[in-house]
Protein backbone atom coordinates (compact mmCIF):
# COMPACT_ATOMS: atom_id res chain seq x y z
CA UNK A 1 0.00 0.00 0.00
CA UNK A 2 2.83 2.35 0.82
CA UNK A 3 4.28 1.60 -2.61
CA UNK A 4 1.03 2.71 -4.25
CA UNK A 5 1.05 6.03 -2.45
CA UNK A 6 4.74 6.68 -2.94
CA UNK A 7 4.76 8.22 -6.46
CA UNK A 8 2.24 10.86 -5.38
CA UNK A 9 4.06 11.30 -2.09
CA UNK A 10 7.35 11.77 -3.92
CA UNK A 11 5.89 14.55 -6.06
CA UNK A 12 4.51 16.29 -2.96
CA UNK A 13 7.76 15.87 -1.02
CA UNK A 14 9.92 17.18 -3.86
CA UNK A 15 7.66 20.04 -4.92
CA UNK A 16 6.17 21.37 -1.75
CA UNK A 17 7.79 19.91 1.37
CA UNK A 18 11.35 20.38 0.11
CA UNK A 19 10.80 23.91 -1.28
CA UNK A 20 9.00 25.10 1.85
CA UNK A 21 11.62 23.45 4.05
CA UNK A 22 14.29 25.15 1.99
CA UNK A 23 12.65 28.53 2.51
CA UNK A 24 12.41 27.92 6.24
CA UNK A 25 16.08 26.97 6.37
CA UNK A 26 17.05 30.00 4.36
CA UNK A 27 15.19 32.29 6.71
CA UNK A 28 17.48 31.31 9.57
CA UNK A 29 20.73 30.43 7.81
CA UNK A 30 22.97 32.79 5.92
CA UNK A 31 26.69 32.09 6.41
CA UNK A 32 25.74 30.74 9.83
CA UNK A 33 22.63 30.82 11.92
CA UNK A 34 20.94 34.15 12.21
CA UNK A 35 17.66 35.50 13.42
CA UNK A 36 18.31 38.78 11.63
CA UNK A 37 15.44 38.25 9.19
CA UNK A 38 12.93 37.74 11.98
CA UNK A 39 14.35 40.65 13.96
CA UNK A 40 13.76 42.82 10.90
CA UNK A 41 10.15 41.70 10.64
CA UNK A 42 9.61 42.61 14.26
CA UNK A 43 11.37 45.94 14.11
CA UNK A 44 10.54 47.39 10.71
CA UNK A 45 7.31 49.24 10.34
CA UNK A 46 6.41 48.05 6.84
CA UNK A 47 6.29 44.42 7.93
CA UNK A 48 4.15 45.15 10.95
CA UNK A 49 1.75 47.21 8.90
CA UNK A 50 1.49 44.54 6.23
CA UNK A 51 0.76 41.77 8.73
CA UNK A 52 -1.79 43.95 10.53
CA UNK A 53 -3.45 44.93 7.25
CA UNK A 54 -3.60 41.30 6.08
CA UNK A 55 -5.17 40.27 9.37
CA UNK A 56 -7.69 43.12 9.24
CA UNK A 57 -8.66 42.49 5.62
CA UNK A 58 -8.97 38.74 6.18
CA UNK A 59 -11.17 39.32 9.22
CA UNK A 60 -13.34 41.78 7.30
CA UNK A 61 -13.59 39.47 4.29
CA UNK A 62 -14.53 36.52 6.50
CA UNK A 63 -17.19 38.53 8.36
CA UNK A 64 -18.72 39.86 5.14
CA UNK A 65 -18.65 36.41 3.53
CA UNK A 66 -20.43 34.97 6.55
CA UNK A 67 -23.05 37.75 6.58
CA UNK A 68 -23.79 37.29 2.87
CA UNK A 69 -23.21 33.54 2.76
CA UNK A 70 -25.33 32.44 5.73
CA UNK A 71 -28.66 33.73 4.34
CA UNK A 72 -27.78 32.29 0.92
CA UNK A 73 -27.03 28.85 2.37
CA UNK A 74 -30.13 29.13 4.56
CA UNK A 75 -32.31 29.95 1.57
CA UNK A 76 -30.78 27.16 -0.52
CA UNK A 77 -31.53 24.76 2.33
CA UNK A 78 -35.07 25.97 3.08
CA UNK A 79 -36.33 26.71 -0.44
CA UNK A 80 -38.26 24.21 -2.58
CA UNK A 81 -35.94 21.91 -4.51
CA UNK A 82 -36.26 23.81 -7.77
CA UNK A 83 -35.12 27.09 -6.21
CA UNK A 84 -32.48 25.47 -4.12
CA UNK A 85 -30.88 24.10 -7.31
CA UNK A 86 -30.96 27.56 -8.88
CA UNK A 87 -29.32 29.17 -5.83
CA UNK A 88 -26.61 26.51 -5.60
CA UNK A 89 -25.92 26.69 -9.33
CA UNK A 90 -25.48 30.46 -9.12
CA UNK A 91 -23.12 30.03 -6.16
CA UNK A 92 -21.05 27.36 -7.90
CA UNK A 93 -20.96 29.07 -11.31
CA UNK A 94 -18.45 31.77 -10.32
CA UNK A 95 -16.51 29.07 -8.47
CA UNK A 96 -15.70 27.57 -11.86
CA UNK A 97 -14.54 30.85 -13.29
CA UNK A 98 -10.86 31.58 -13.00
CA UNK A 99 -9.82 33.82 -10.10
CA UNK A 100 -7.85 35.88 -12.58
CA UNK A 101 -10.92 36.39 -14.77
CA UNK A 102 -13.07 37.44 -11.82
CA UNK A 103 -10.46 39.86 -10.53
CA UNK A 104 -10.34 41.34 -14.01
CA UNK A 105 -14.13 41.64 -14.06
CA UNK A 106 -14.07 43.60 -10.80
CA UNK A 107 -11.29 45.78 -12.12
CA UNK A 108 -13.50 46.62 -15.09
CA UNK A 109 -16.60 47.13 -12.96
CA UNK A 110 -14.99 49.31 -10.33
CA UNK A 111 -12.65 51.46 -12.40
CA UNK A 112 -13.28 55.21 -12.76
CA UNK A 113 -14.97 54.73 -16.13
CA UNK A 114 -16.52 51.43 -15.03
CA UNK A 115 -20.17 50.49 -14.97
CA UNK A 116 -20.68 51.17 -11.26
CA UNK A 117 -19.25 54.68 -11.43
CA UNK A 118 -21.25 55.35 -14.60
CA UNK A 119 -24.48 54.30 -12.91
CA UNK A 120 -23.71 56.32 -9.78
CA UNK A 121 -23.04 59.42 -11.88
CA UNK A 122 -26.03 58.82 -14.12
CA UNK A 123 -28.48 58.70 -11.24
CA UNK A 124 -26.73 61.72 -9.75
CA UNK A 125 -25.52 60.16 -6.52
CA UNK A 126 -21.99 61.39 -7.15
CA UNK A 127 -20.54 64.14 -9.33
CA UNK A 128 -17.07 62.72 -9.66
CA UNK A 129 -16.22 59.06 -10.22
CA UNK A 130 -15.34 57.39 -6.91
CA UNK A 131 -12.01 55.67 -6.33
CA UNK A 132 -13.44 52.17 -5.92
CA UNK A 133 -10.42 50.23 -7.04
CA UNK A 134 -6.65 50.26 -6.54
CA UNK A 135 -7.26 50.41 -2.83
CA UNK A 136 -8.43 48.21 0.04
CA UNK A 137 -12.08 48.69 -0.88
CA UNK A 138 -11.68 47.08 -4.30
CA UNK A 139 -9.58 44.31 -2.81
CA UNK A 140 -12.22 43.47 -0.20
CA UNK A 141 -15.16 43.58 -2.63
CA UNK A 142 -13.45 41.25 -5.10
CA UNK A 143 -11.98 38.95 -2.45
CA UNK A 144 -15.36 38.40 -0.77
CA UNK A 145 -16.80 37.63 -4.20
CA UNK A 146 -14.12 35.08 -4.96
CA UNK A 147 -14.20 33.37 -1.56
CA UNK A 148 -17.97 33.41 -0.99
CA UNK A 149 -18.56 29.92 -2.47
CA UNK A 150 -16.05 28.53 0.06
CA UNK A 151 -18.37 29.89 2.76
CA UNK A 152 -21.72 28.90 1.28
CA UNK A 153 -20.88 25.28 0.40
CA UNK A 154 -19.77 24.09 3.88
CA UNK A 155 -22.65 26.05 5.44
CA UNK A 156 -25.14 24.38 3.10
CA UNK A 157 -23.61 20.95 3.79
CA UNK A 158 -23.99 21.49 7.55
CA UNK A 159 -27.55 22.80 7.26
CA UNK A 160 -28.56 19.79 5.17
CA UNK A 161 -27.67 17.58 8.12
CA UNK A 162 -30.05 19.38 10.47
CA UNK A 163 -33.14 17.21 10.71
CA UNK A 164 -36.34 19.04 9.83
CA UNK A 165 -38.19 17.28 12.64
CA UNK A 166 -36.22 19.24 15.18
CA UNK A 167 -37.46 22.55 13.84
CA UNK A 168 -41.00 21.22 13.68
CA UNK A 169 -40.72 19.91 17.23
CA UNK A 170 -39.51 23.33 18.32
CA UNK A 171 -42.40 25.00 16.54
CA UNK A 172 -44.96 22.57 17.96
CA UNK A 173 -43.70 23.31 21.44
CA UNK A 174 -44.64 26.91 20.87
CA UNK A 175 -41.38 28.42 19.63
CA UNK A 176 -41.88 31.13 17.02
CA UNK A 177 -39.78 31.00 13.83
CA UNK A 178 -37.20 33.41 15.24
CA UNK A 179 -37.02 31.51 18.48
CA UNK A 180 -36.54 28.09 16.86
CA UNK A 181 -33.95 29.60 14.55
CA UNK A 182 -31.87 31.06 17.37
CA UNK A 183 -32.24 28.17 19.77
CA UNK A 184 -32.13 25.18 17.42
CA UNK A 185 -31.10 25.92 13.83
CA UNK A 186 -28.24 28.35 14.42
CA UNK A 187 -26.42 26.26 17.05
CA UNK A 188 -26.73 23.14 14.89
CA UNK A 189 -25.30 24.96 11.87
CA UNK A 190 -22.20 26.05 13.80
CA UNK A 191 -19.91 23.28 12.45
CA UNK A 192 -20.60 24.68 8.97
CA UNK A 193 -19.92 28.20 10.21
CA UNK A 194 -16.62 27.06 11.66
CA UNK A 195 -15.57 25.19 8.51
CA UNK A 196 -16.60 28.04 6.20
CA UNK A 197 -15.03 30.83 8.22
CA UNK A 198 -11.79 28.88 8.66
CA UNK A 199 -11.52 28.19 4.95
CA UNK A 200 -12.28 31.77 3.93
CA UNK A 201 -10.04 33.29 6.60
CA UNK A 202 -7.08 31.08 5.75
CA UNK A 203 -7.51 31.55 2.01
CA UNK A 204 -7.66 35.33 2.33
CA UNK A 205 -4.58 35.37 4.58
CA UNK A 206 -2.58 33.98 1.66
CA UNK A 207 -4.43 35.67 -1.20
CA UNK A 208 -2.23 36.95 -3.98
CA UNK A 209 -3.76 37.59 -7.40
CA UNK A 210 -6.66 39.80 -6.34
CA UNK A 211 -4.79 42.13 -3.95
CA UNK A 212 -2.00 42.42 -6.50
CA UNK A 213 -4.38 43.44 -9.29
CA UNK A 214 -6.95 45.44 -7.32
CA UNK A 215 -4.86 46.81 -4.49
CA UNK A 216 -3.02 49.17 -6.80
CA UNK A 217 0.25 48.86 -4.93
CA UNK A 218 -1.28 50.43 -1.86
CA UNK A 219 -2.80 47.39 -0.20
CA UNK A 220 0.35 45.42 0.48
CA UNK A 221 -0.86 42.14 1.91
CA UNK A 222 1.66 39.61 3.19
CA UNK A 223 1.68 37.60 -0.06
CA UNK A 224 2.66 40.73 -1.95
CA UNK A 225 5.39 41.41 0.57
CA UNK A 226 6.86 37.99 -0.17
CA UNK A 227 6.80 38.51 -3.93
CA UNK A 228 8.12 42.09 -3.74
CA UNK A 229 11.04 40.96 -1.61
CA UNK A 230 11.93 38.34 -4.19
CA UNK A 231 11.16 40.18 -7.43
CA UNK A 232 12.12 43.75 -6.67
CA UNK A 233 14.65 43.59 -3.91
CA UNK A 234 16.04 40.10 -4.39
CA UNK A 235 15.93 39.62 -0.64
CA UNK A 236 15.44 35.92 -0.26
CA UNK A 237 16.07 35.84 3.46
CA UNK A 238 13.42 38.46 4.20
CA UNK A 239 10.94 36.87 1.78
CA UNK A 240 11.49 33.46 3.37
CA UNK A 241 11.01 34.77 6.90
CA UNK A 242 7.78 36.54 5.96
CA UNK A 243 6.61 33.37 4.20
CA UNK A 244 7.41 31.23 7.25
CA UNK A 245 5.43 33.54 9.55
CA UNK A 246 2.48 33.50 7.13
CA UNK A 247 2.58 29.71 6.84
CA UNK A 248 2.85 29.35 10.62
CA UNK A 249 -0.24 31.52 10.99
CA UNK A 250 -2.21 29.45 8.48
CA UNK A 251 -1.15 26.14 10.04
CA UNK A 252 -1.99 27.46 13.52
CA UNK A 253 -5.53 28.31 12.41
CA UNK A 254 -5.97 24.83 10.90
CA UNK A 255 -4.51 23.19 14.00
CA UNK A 256 -6.80 25.05 16.39
CA UNK A 257 -9.90 24.42 14.29
CA UNK A 258 -9.04 20.74 13.74
CA UNK A 259 -9.61 20.24 17.49
CA UNK A 260 -13.29 20.89 16.78
CA UNK A 261 -13.81 19.45 13.31
CA UNK A 262 -11.61 16.93 11.45
CA UNK A 263 -8.97 18.44 9.21
CA UNK A 264 -10.13 16.76 6.01
CA UNK A 265 -13.70 17.88 6.62
CA UNK A 266 -12.59 21.52 6.41
CA UNK A 267 -10.97 20.94 3.03
CA UNK A 268 -13.43 18.43 1.62
CA UNK A 269 -16.66 20.36 0.90
CA UNK A 270 -15.71 21.48 -2.57
CA UNK B 1 -44.56 28.56 5.37
CA UNK B 2 -47.09 29.54 2.69
CA UNK B 3 -47.54 33.18 3.51
CA UNK B 4 -44.77 35.63 2.83
CA UNK B 5 -43.91 37.13 6.17
CA UNK B 6 -41.79 40.32 6.19
CA UNK B 7 -38.87 38.19 7.35
CA UNK B 8 -39.15 35.91 4.35
CA UNK B 9 -39.45 38.80 1.93
CA UNK B 10 -36.32 40.32 3.45
CA UNK B 11 -34.52 37.00 3.09
CA UNK B 12 -35.56 36.64 -0.56
CA UNK B 13 -34.51 40.20 -1.37
CA UNK B 14 -31.21 39.77 0.41
CA UNK B 15 -30.50 36.52 -1.43
CA UNK B 16 -31.39 38.06 -4.78
CA UNK B 17 -28.85 40.81 -4.10
CA UNK B 18 -26.28 38.28 -2.94
CA UNK B 19 -26.73 36.20 -6.07
CA UNK B 20 -26.53 39.31 -8.25
CA UNK B 21 -23.23 40.17 -6.58
CA UNK B 22 -21.98 36.65 -7.29
CA UNK B 23 -23.06 36.43 -10.88
CA UNK B 24 -22.82 39.96 -12.28
CA UNK B 25 -19.02 40.11 -12.60
CA UNK B 26 -18.96 36.74 -14.34
CA UNK B 27 -21.56 37.93 -16.84
CA UNK B 28 -20.09 41.41 -17.41
CA UNK B 29 -17.07 39.85 -19.12
CA UNK B 30 -19.15 38.61 -22.05
CA UNK B 31 -20.52 41.96 -23.36
CA UNK B 32 -17.10 43.48 -22.73
CA UNK B 33 -15.47 40.96 -25.01
CA UNK B 34 -17.84 41.85 -27.85
CA UNK B 35 -17.53 45.60 -27.37
CA UNK B 36 -16.11 47.67 -30.18
CA UNK B 37 -14.33 50.13 -27.91
CA UNK B 38 -11.33 49.77 -25.70
CA UNK B 39 -13.08 51.37 -22.75
CA UNK B 40 -15.91 49.60 -21.09
CA UNK B 41 -18.93 51.76 -21.57
CA UNK B 42 -22.24 50.20 -20.86
CA UNK B 43 -24.07 49.23 -22.93
CA UNK B 44 -21.30 48.90 -25.53
CA UNK B 45 -21.73 51.38 -28.42
CA UNK B 46 -21.59 48.60 -30.98
CA UNK B 47 -20.67 44.96 -31.16
CA UNK B 48 -17.58 43.59 -32.82
CA UNK B 49 -15.31 40.57 -32.87
CA UNK B 50 -12.30 42.84 -32.78
CA UNK B 51 -10.90 41.52 -29.50
CA UNK B 52 -11.34 37.91 -30.55
CA UNK B 53 -9.47 38.70 -33.77
CA UNK B 54 -6.76 40.37 -31.70
CA UNK B 55 -6.43 37.21 -29.67
CA UNK B 56 -6.42 34.75 -32.55
CA UNK B 57 -4.15 36.94 -34.67
CA UNK B 58 -1.52 37.37 -32.00
CA UNK B 59 1.21 34.69 -32.10
CA UNK B 60 2.15 35.32 -28.45
CA UNK B 61 -1.42 34.65 -27.25
CA UNK B 62 -1.66 31.58 -29.49
CA UNK B 63 1.62 30.19 -28.21
CA UNK B 64 0.44 30.79 -24.63
CA UNK B 65 -2.82 28.97 -25.39
CA UNK B 66 -0.92 25.97 -26.73
CA UNK B 67 1.23 25.93 -23.60
CA UNK B 68 -1.83 26.11 -21.33
CA UNK B 69 -3.56 23.21 -23.04
CA UNK B 70 -0.46 21.05 -23.27
CA UNK B 71 0.26 21.63 -19.58
CA UNK B 72 -3.33 20.89 -18.56
CA UNK B 73 -3.52 17.67 -20.60
CA UNK B 74 -0.14 16.38 -19.40
CA UNK B 75 -1.04 17.31 -15.83
CA UNK B 76 -4.20 15.22 -15.98
CA UNK B 77 -2.41 12.29 -17.61
CA UNK B 78 0.16 12.21 -14.82
CA UNK B 79 -1.84 13.37 -11.79
CA UNK B 80 -4.78 11.01 -12.36
CA UNK B 81 -2.96 7.65 -12.09
CA UNK B 82 -0.77 8.94 -9.25
CA UNK B 83 -3.80 10.30 -7.41
CA UNK B 84 -5.91 7.16 -7.92
CA UNK B 85 -3.08 4.94 -6.65
CA UNK B 86 -2.61 7.14 -3.59
CA UNK B 87 -6.36 7.31 -2.91
CA UNK B 88 -6.56 3.52 -3.14
CA UNK B 89 -3.70 3.20 -0.67
CA UNK B 90 -5.29 5.72 1.70
CA UNK B 91 -8.66 3.95 1.80
CA UNK B 92 -7.32 0.39 1.91
CA UNK B 93 -4.34 0.62 4.23
CA UNK B 94 -4.62 0.07 7.94
CA UNK B 95 -1.17 1.53 8.59
CA UNK B 96 -1.35 4.42 11.01
CA UNK B 97 1.21 6.39 9.04
CA UNK B 98 -1.32 6.57 6.19
CA UNK B 99 -3.18 9.37 7.99
CA UNK B 100 -0.02 11.41 8.08
CA UNK B 101 0.60 10.63 4.40
CA UNK B 102 -2.94 11.68 3.54
CA UNK B 103 -2.42 15.01 5.31
CA UNK B 104 0.91 15.51 3.55
CA UNK B 105 -0.75 14.89 0.19
CA UNK B 106 -3.27 17.64 0.99
CA UNK B 107 -0.53 20.21 1.68
CA UNK B 108 -0.82 21.96 -1.70
CA UNK B 109 -4.30 23.11 -0.64
CA UNK B 110 -3.05 24.39 2.71
CA UNK B 111 0.22 26.16 1.95
CA UNK B 112 -0.40 29.71 0.67
CA UNK B 113 0.27 29.69 -3.05
CA UNK B 114 2.85 32.47 -2.96
CA UNK B 115 5.04 30.44 -0.59
CA UNK B 116 4.71 27.39 -2.82
CA UNK B 117 5.58 29.48 -5.87
CA UNK B 118 8.67 31.11 -4.37
CA UNK B 119 9.82 27.78 -2.92
CA UNK B 120 9.47 25.93 -6.22
CA UNK B 121 11.26 28.70 -8.06
CA UNK B 122 14.09 28.39 -5.62
CA UNK B 123 14.40 24.62 -6.08
CA UNK B 124 13.92 24.81 -9.86
CA UNK B 125 16.64 27.43 -10.16
CA UNK B 126 19.12 24.91 -8.71
CA UNK B 127 18.17 22.04 -11.02
CA UNK B 128 17.56 24.00 -14.23
CA UNK B 129 13.80 23.54 -14.43
CA UNK B 130 12.89 27.23 -14.61
CA UNK B 131 11.23 28.20 -17.91
CA UNK B 132 10.80 24.57 -19.00
CA UNK B 133 7.73 22.61 -19.98
CA UNK B 134 8.56 19.73 -17.61
CA UNK B 135 8.93 22.14 -14.72
CA UNK B 136 5.55 23.67 -15.40
CA UNK B 137 3.83 20.28 -15.76
CA UNK B 138 5.45 18.90 -12.61
CA UNK B 139 4.31 21.88 -10.54
CA UNK B 140 0.76 21.53 -11.83
CA UNK B 141 0.75 17.79 -11.14
CA UNK B 142 1.64 18.60 -7.53
CA UNK B 143 -1.11 21.23 -7.30
CA UNK B 144 -3.68 18.94 -8.95
CA UNK B 145 -3.01 15.81 -6.87
CA UNK B 146 -5.16 16.83 -3.84
CA UNK B 147 -8.19 17.29 -6.11
CA UNK B 148 -7.83 13.83 -7.65
CA UNK B 149 -7.15 12.23 -4.28
CA UNK B 150 -10.08 13.93 -2.50
CA UNK B 151 -12.51 12.98 -5.24
CA UNK B 152 -11.33 9.37 -5.58
CA UNK B 153 -11.15 8.80 -1.80
CA UNK B 154 -14.79 9.92 -1.61
CA UNK B 155 -15.66 7.52 -4.43
CA UNK B 156 -13.83 4.61 -2.83
CA UNK B 157 -15.48 5.21 0.53
CA UNK B 158 -18.91 4.64 -0.97
CA UNK B 159 -17.72 1.49 -2.77
CA UNK B 160 -17.96 -1.91 -1.13
CA UNK B 161 -14.44 -3.39 -1.01
CA UNK B 162 -15.93 -6.87 -0.57
CA UNK B 163 -16.61 -6.93 -4.31
CA UNK B 164 -12.92 -6.74 -5.03
CA UNK B 165 -12.32 -9.49 -2.48
CA UNK B 166 -14.75 -11.72 -4.37
CA UNK B 167 -12.91 -11.12 -7.62
CA UNK B 168 -9.65 -11.96 -5.91
CA UNK B 169 -11.02 -15.11 -4.33
CA UNK B 170 -12.03 -16.15 -7.84
CA UNK B 171 -8.39 -16.05 -8.83
CA UNK B 172 -7.78 -12.52 -10.13
CA UNK B 173 -4.73 -10.78 -8.83
CA UNK B 174 -5.04 -7.48 -7.03
CA UNK B 175 -4.21 -5.33 -10.05
CA UNK B 176 -6.61 -7.11 -12.40
CA UNK B 177 -9.43 -7.11 -9.89
CA UNK B 178 -8.92 -3.36 -9.42
CA UNK B 179 -9.23 -2.68 -13.13
CA UNK B 180 -12.07 -5.14 -13.69
CA UNK B 181 -14.20 -4.52 -10.62
CA UNK B 182 -13.28 -1.37 -8.73
CA UNK B 183 -12.30 1.13 -11.41
CA UNK B 184 -15.52 0.84 -13.46
CA UNK B 185 -17.51 1.64 -10.33
CA UNK B 186 -15.51 4.67 -9.27
CA UNK B 187 -14.90 6.03 -12.75
CA UNK B 188 -17.13 9.04 -12.15
CA UNK B 189 -15.04 10.12 -9.16
CA UNK B 190 -11.90 9.58 -11.20
CA UNK B 191 -13.32 11.69 -14.02
CA UNK B 192 -14.43 14.42 -11.61
CA UNK B 193 -11.00 14.46 -9.98
CA UNK B 194 -9.21 14.71 -13.30
CA UNK B 195 -11.50 17.53 -14.45
CA UNK B 196 -10.70 19.39 -11.22
CA UNK B 197 -7.01 18.85 -11.93
CA UNK B 198 -7.42 20.03 -15.53
CA UNK B 199 -9.22 23.23 -14.54
CA UNK B 200 -6.74 23.88 -11.75
CA UNK B 201 -3.87 23.55 -14.24
CA UNK B 202 -5.65 25.76 -16.76
CA UNK B 203 -6.23 28.48 -14.15
CA UNK B 204 -2.96 28.31 -12.26
CA UNK B 205 -1.29 31.72 -12.28
CA UNK B 206 0.93 32.38 -9.30
CA UNK B 207 3.39 29.50 -9.64
CA UNK B 208 3.58 30.13 -13.40
CA UNK B 209 4.46 33.77 -12.71
CA UNK B 210 7.61 32.65 -10.94
CA UNK B 211 8.73 29.53 -12.78
CA UNK B 212 7.64 29.96 -16.39
CA UNK B 213 9.40 31.95 -19.01
CA UNK B 214 10.57 32.12 -22.60
CA UNK B 215 8.29 30.25 -24.96
CA UNK B 216 6.71 28.25 -22.14
CA UNK B 217 4.43 30.84 -20.59
CA UNK B 218 0.81 29.88 -20.04
CA UNK B 219 -2.13 32.15 -20.88
CA UNK B 220 -2.74 33.11 -17.26
CA UNK B 221 0.77 34.47 -16.83
CA UNK B 222 0.51 36.63 -19.95
CA UNK B 223 -2.96 37.78 -18.91
CA UNK B 224 -1.77 38.71 -15.44
CA UNK B 225 1.14 40.72 -16.78
CA UNK B 226 -1.09 42.44 -19.33
CA UNK B 227 -3.58 43.32 -16.57
CA UNK B 228 -0.95 44.90 -14.36
CA UNK B 229 -0.39 47.54 -17.00
CA UNK B 230 -3.80 48.30 -18.47
CA UNK B 231 -7.32 47.03 -18.99
CA UNK B 232 -7.21 45.38 -22.38
CA UNK B 233 -10.49 43.97 -23.77
CA UNK B 234 -8.53 41.18 -25.48
CA UNK B 235 -8.41 39.72 -21.99
CA UNK B 236 -12.22 39.82 -21.84
CA UNK B 237 -12.30 37.74 -25.02
CA UNK B 238 -9.81 35.22 -23.62
CA UNK B 239 -11.68 35.17 -20.29
CA UNK B 240 -14.96 34.45 -22.03
CA UNK B 241 -13.39 31.53 -23.89
CA UNK B 242 -11.71 30.20 -20.72
CA UNK B 243 -14.94 30.44 -18.76
CA UNK B 244 -16.86 28.68 -21.53
CA UNK B 245 -14.24 25.92 -21.60
CA UNK B 246 -14.40 25.25 -17.86
CA UNK B 247 -18.22 25.34 -17.80
CA UNK B 248 -18.26 22.82 -20.61
CA UNK B 249 -15.99 20.52 -18.60
CA UNK B 250 -18.10 20.85 -15.46
CA UNK B 251 -21.21 20.15 -17.51
CA UNK B 252 -19.68 16.96 -18.88
CA UNK B 253 -18.77 15.82 -15.37
CA UNK B 254 -22.17 16.57 -13.88
CA UNK B 255 -24.24 15.00 -16.67
CA UNK B 256 -22.17 11.85 -16.44
CA UNK B 257 -22.70 11.73 -12.70
CA UNK B 258 -26.43 12.19 -13.15
CA UNK B 259 -26.61 9.42 -15.73
CA UNK B 260 -24.93 7.02 -13.35
CA UNK B 261 -27.06 7.76 -10.32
Amino acid sequence: MLALASPALLVILLLIVLPVGWLAWQSIYHDGFTLENYRRILSEDIYWRSFALTFEISLLVTTLALLIGYPLAYAANAAPRRWSIVILALVILPFWTSVLVRSYAWLALLQRTGVINQVLQYVGLVDEPLALVHNSFGTVVATVHILLPFMVLPLYAAMQKIPNDLMQAGASLGGGPAHTFWRIFLPLSLPGVLAGTTLVFVLSLGFYITPELLGGGRTIMVSLLVSRNVELYNQWGAASAVGVVLLAGVLAVFLIVSRFIPFDRILAPK
Amino acid sequence: MKTLSPGRIALILFCALGLLYLILPVLIIVPMSFSSTRFLTFPPPSLSLRWYQDYVGNPAWMQATRVTFTVAVLTVLIATPLGVAAAYAITNSKLRIMRLIHMTLMLPLVVPIIITAVGIFFVYARVGLVATMSGLVLANVMLGLPYVITSVVAGLQSFDPAQEMVARSLGMNRLRSFFAVTLPQIKTSVLTGSIFAFISAMDETVVALFISGGQYQPLTKRMFIALRDEIDPTIAAISTLMTAASFLLVLIASTRRKRES
